[in-house]
């Protein structure tokens, strides 16, 4: 019977695990302690409740209990029955408050990394000055302190196994600490509406060891690909998104070597260019990069149709002036991006559609 | 009793003929049903919507939109449309209008021109908000927070005015309500005997004629922010967006209770009838009713407990929301003593009543999750949310409403429903309800944030599941306004008191006379003084 | 003020047929306009909170910017605005006791000053598109760049403007009472609409007499 109830026990709770997610710092364990605490109060009183209810619809029903009993109420259970839960709702407050204190006051000589938000990636600026897009690279049992506020609109920043977030706010700073214990990939969501690609402005934090953060600083590049994936789906690289959304891409860091083409790919995200543009030929709001560059392509230029070669200046004034020449069968939906991308940018996005036969 | 329930008679729906003597009536039981349908039409239309968010997230990817931009039109208009077109008058307009004058004995409200007004100022605001949807669709959520509100290039001013424009309609309904209950209760009718559905709709009135002005004047700030620029939410121009969401979320919190607390009413008079007993508690349903009103005013904050606001604010929003906890907990333990030792029927509408118990339970339970600072911060913005807010607004206000619903239509169609159909939608409701909104619950907690018209793969089967659910829930409602409008056409006559109970209402014949009462009833006893002879009738169907 | 628990003989006349008496239609239509009343305050409490907003983090800058502002004209709409309150409440005790010609008269005279108030108001606000102190965006006076100082414009014209709109409403509800009080419609039977039109004007005085001393002498 004991052998029962513990296999029973063990299944409860790996199922019970499978509903959260990992908890990869210290705080989060605590996070899981009153949340837990919170469902089995929960279930008593549901099963308490509706328990009641189930069983009366039997017991009472009009054919079982013919003559009801004029009852207008009872003090003492009134009495009882407003005082306990009111109790209760404040152990689970006070309980709740002394968890979310140490939430919000990290220890002083945290490691302060400067986050923007904008639509739509996340840039994570380092005190040494390196500046990386979407992957925030932290040591891990180390305490990171984030600075944050955001270029454009409203944002948040969500880390699911830290149990971390707040909003990202346009006009001020807002911040979060947290110690990673659990090196590998942690998902990162924005999680307050932000426009388009708002579910498209993913992030990580990747937790380094010692050694790997030694290199990192040095300036080694490191392949996110080979660290451990999110623990809470182990099954799945948990930075990708299906088909039509745009992918929220990792840059290196300062000293890595990335090529042009590479840049401009991560710049066709962060743009949001993937919105309308995609890189496999399938059709969008816009044409596919796939396969353009030096082909002839037939455009509306002033109301008239004409047939033009795809190539720099082509591409150039597309990004600038998009509305000059429409790709016929296409709306003349893209918006401009005159003086808001450098010569470097404007290079590489060219050669990125360039890479792409 | 017998002859006086006939439809035969001259009634509300044949005073007069002629859709003009519809479109100029001053009688509140045809401005009810007026908005009645009107909201059911506005309830399908955001219900499509629905259904087409929860057939976009069957998989990952985007699949049926052309563009995340659709998704987000989608999502706004899908809350837009339920919160100010559906959620908000539902019962009040709907069902109030109706029964509250005749629940007084009363022969109209304080001022049926008013009422009128009221219906047209909705009808004209709802239709400039529903324009939008043809001319570039509005993408901000149904929050409108700011800055994104004041940068989208899509039509928000307009549909920010419709919504301002609303809320002068449930301003108008609020304030006839409070001077109809001050004024026209019938002889002996003290406060202590009045139904509990009217204590609601009364508690009702006051939230809306204090909270809506407020939204008033947040919306119109921020269609001037729109057009002229006054900065004031945009830190452009060195405004505040966090002061955009003080001063949405002062209405908004309230608002909520607007949609719960009628909902309450009508669960506390379905309760007591079916189960041929008094309520159990009436002064402490009462005085919760009232409780939960004025808390409502103070706790805006615990939706912005990420938004940057202080730690003091957090203490003090958390611990005033817990307060909420204990009224609510009140009224349901109340609910079911209700039953205990009653002599239950369980027809269409207590059914309901049961099903609002059950996922009303869920519904608040998880909102003490959210309640707590800490928990919530991981919760906040994410399915969770969207999980607990349909609990308490579909499950609570919805379930209520149609518990209402089956109760009074045969008061004023004067005829009876197919009970087999109604019992089987119910059924099907609450099903495919639970199976729609509960994975919900660990979407969010595995970290799924809202308003995401995509999401990692991870999350695909309890996504799956929730929209399955949603066809079952569609259908259900379906049923349910067949079945009405097939009763509507071929019901058989349902007499002046099918349930046997003893609020006022039913005193008169079924459909009523335009007068609403032959003679002016006399009070003499509360409203569910059930005992005796009185308590062995009722329904025995 | 009307003496409205008195006897029912007092206010005879004809009602709509739900009131079981016309004194209670009478008593349920100021209640009426109390309740608006109150969902006013509450309407114009909004823009004294982000008045409250400004005045409280940006104190320094309320007091530059409210030297943009004419005392002078905000005073003696003030004193217009008071004066319009006595002869409203001249023209409602007149309605109580049916005298035409002093209904008229003194609906008038609170027209006037009305209208009186918002032509002061056109050369305040004349002064200022002039002079390009204008709200949020639109501001542009080079003889004052501190910053957030057009959030105080904005508070400024958003609070007044809507208040001058509800003078305007007033005006023209006025012009409806003289044409029913001209055509005798008033007396000791009935006086509802200009006892609760009275009801509208004083809110609407009192509203002006927080708003101007809050935006004009701020210190």
């Amino acid at each position: 019977m004991t052998k029962l109830l513990l296999c029973l026990m063990l299944i409860g709770l790996n199922a019970r695990a499978a509903t959260v997610p990992v908890a990869a710092t210290d705080l989060a364990h605590r996070w899981d302690a009153i949340y837990w605490f919170l469902v089995y109060l929960s279930l008593v009183f549901f099963v308490g409740i509706v328990g009641a209810m189930v069983w009366f619809a039997f017991r009472y029903s009009k054919e079982r209990n013919k003559k009801p009993k004029y009852i207008h109420g009872h003090t003492g259970l009134e009495i009882i029955w407003t005082v306990i839960p009111t109790i209760l709702l404040f152990v689970c407050f006070g309980w709740g408050w002394a968890v979310y204190q140490d939430m919000i006051h990290g220890p002083s000589d945290a490691m302060e990394v400067r986050v923007i938000g904008k639509q739509w990636s996340w840039q994570f600026i380092y005190k040494n000055g390196t500046s990386v897009s979407n992957d925030l690279y932290v040591p891990v049992n180390k305490p990171v302190k984030l600075i944050m506020s955001s270029e454009d609109v409203l944002h948040a920043f969500f880390i699911p196994n830290f149990r971390v977030k707040s909003d990202v706010v346009p006009g001020m700073y807002t911040s979060v600490w947290f110690e990673a214990k659990v090196p590998g990939i942690h998902q990162v969501f924005c999680t307050e509406y932000c426009g388009t690609v708002h579910s498209g402005m993913l992030g990580r934090v990747v937790v380094l060891s010692e050694e790997q953060w030694k290199d990192w600083l040095a300036g080694k590049k490191i392949d996110v690909d080979s660290l451990p994936a999110d623990p809470t789906f182990p099954g799945y690289r948990a930075n990708r998104l299906g088909e039509g959304m745009p992918e929220a891409q990792a840059a290196a860091g300062k000293g890595g070597q990335v090529s042009l083409a590479d840049k401009g790919k991560a710049l066709t995200a962060a743009k949001a260019c993937t919105a309308c543009h995609s890189s496999d030929g399938s059709k969008l709001v816009g044409p596919s990069y796939k396969g353009i560059y030096g082909t002839d392509v037939k455009v509306v230029e002033n109301g008239q149709t004409k047939t033009v070669k795809i190539d720099d200046n082509y591409l150039r004034e597309s990004i600038e002036n998009p509305l000059a020449k429409v790709v016929e069968g296409y709306p003349p939906s893209m918006p401009a991006f005159k003086g808001q991308l450098s010569e470097e940018e404007i290079a590489s996005i060219i050669e990125y559609i360039k890479s792409l036969k | 009793m017998a002859h006086a329930q006939s439809g035969h008679g001259s009634n509300y729906l044949n005073h007069s003929h002629g859709l003009k003597s519809w479109l100029t009536t001053l009688d509140h039981k045809r401005i009810g049903l007026m908005y009645f349908v009107t909201i059911m039409v506005m309830f399908l239309v955001g219900g499509v919507f629905a259904l087409l968010v929860r057939w976009e997230l069957f998989s990952p990817g985007l699949q049926y939109f052309s563009s995340p931009d659709k998704y987000n039109q989608a999502f706004t208009y899908h809350g837009a449309i339920m919160v100010f077109m559906v959620v908000i008058p539902l019962i009040p307009a709907a069902i109030g209008n109706c029964v509250l004058p005749m629940q007084l004995g009363a022969k109209d409200v304080a001022f049926p021109r008013w009422n009128l007004v009221s219906f047209y100022v909705y009808i004209f605001g709802a239709t400039l908000a529903a324009a939008t949807l043809f001319v570039n669709k509005v993408d901000t959520g149904w929050t409108f927070y700011a800055p994104y509100s004041i940068r989208t290039g899509t039509s928000a001013t307009m549909v920010l005015l419709g919504a301002f424009i609303m809320g002068f309609s449930s301003i108008l309904t609020g304030l006839n309500f409070i001077v109809t209950v001050h004024k026209l209760r019938a002889p002996g009718l003290t406060w202590d005997r009045l139904p509990l559905f009217i204590w609601a709709v009364y508690a009702t009135s006051i939230i809306q004629v204090l909270a809506t002005p407020v939204l008033a004047i947040t919306l119109m700030l921020l269609v001037l922010e729109r057009t002229i620029g006054i900065g004031i939410f945009d830190p452009k121009l060195g405004g505040d967006p966090v002061l955009f969401q003080h001063f949405f979320w002062f209405y908004s919190h309230p608002a909520v209770y607007i949609m719960v607390l009628p909902a309450m009413g009508v669960i506390s008079d379905v309760i007591p009838a079916f189960s041929r007993k008094p309520v159990f508690g009436y002064k402490a349903i009462a005085a919760a009713t009232f409780g939960i009103a004025l808390v409502a005013f103070i706790v805006w904050g615990h939706h912005m407990f990420v938004s940057g606001q202080s730690e003091f604010a957090n203490f003090v929003f958390s611990f005033l929301t817990m307060l909420v906890a204990v009224p609510t907990g009140v009224k349901v333990f109340s609910w079911i003593a209700t039953m205990y030792k009653g002599s239950l029927r369980m027809n269409t509408p207590m059914l309901y009543a049961f099903g609002f118990l059950f996922v009303f339970t869920i519904g608040g339970l998880t909102g003490v999750f959210l309640a707590v600072v800490s928990t919530d911060v991981h919760l906040t913005a994410t399915y969770f949310v969207v999980a607990h807010f349909h609990y308490v607004m579909v499950g609570g206000t919805l379930l209520a409403f149609l518990a209402g619903l089956h109760y009074w239509f045969p008061k004023f169609s004067g005829k009876m429903y197919s009970e087999g159909p109604a019992k089987l939608a119910a059924w099907l409701i609450m099903i495919g309800f639970n199976v729609t909104f509960f994975p919900q619950f660990i979407l969010g907690v595995l970290g799924m944030p809202r308003r995401y018209a995509d999401y990692l793969p991870q999350f695909t089967e309890l996504n799956r599941v929730s929209t399955a659910g949603s066809w079952f829930l569609g259908v259900g409602f379906v049923i349910v306004l067949v079945n009405i409008i097939n009763a509507v056409r071929n019901g058989k006559p349902a007499g002046a008191n099918p349930w046997g109970s003893l609020t006022l209402e039913w005193m008169a014949p079924s459909p009523p006379p335009h007068e609403n009462f032959l003679e002016t009833p006399v009070v003499t006893e509360g409203p569910y003084e059930y005992r005796g002879e009185k308590a062995l009738m009722g329904s025995n169907a | 003020m009307a003496n409205s628990t008195g006897s029912v003989s007092h206010l005879d006349r004809h009602h709509a047929h739900h009131f079981e008496s016309a004194v209670a239609e009478f008593e349920a239509c100021k209640q009426g306009m109390w309740i608006f009343l109150v969902t006013e305050v509450l309407f114009f409490a909004g823009m004294f909170m982000a008045y409250a907003v400004l005045r409280v983090f940006y104190p320094d800058m309320m007091k530059a910017a409210h030297q943009l502002l004419d005392w002078k004209k905000g005073a003696l709409n003030t004193v217009i605005l008071i004066t319009s309150s006595l002869t409203m409440a001249l023209a409602v005790s007149a309605s109580q006791r049916g005298e035409k010609e002093k209904i008229v008269r003194n609906l008038w005279l609170t027209f006037l000053c009305a209208g009186g108030f918002m032509v002061v108001k056109y050369f305040e606000y004349s002064h200022k598109i002039h002079e390009h102190i204008l709200p949020g965006a639109l501001y542009n006076y080079e003889h004052l760049t501190m910053a957030k100082v057009p959030l105080f414009l904005s508070v400024y014209f958003v609070m007044t403007g809507i208040h001058g709109l509800h003078v305007l409403i007033g005006m023209g509800i006025i012009l409806w009472l003289i044409r029913r009080a001209s055509r005798n419609e008033f007396g000791p039977n009935y006086f509802t609409p200009v006892e609760i039109t009275g009801l509208y004007w004083h809110f609407v005085d009192l509203v002006w007499i927080y708003l101007f001393p809050l935006l004009y002498l701020v210190s």
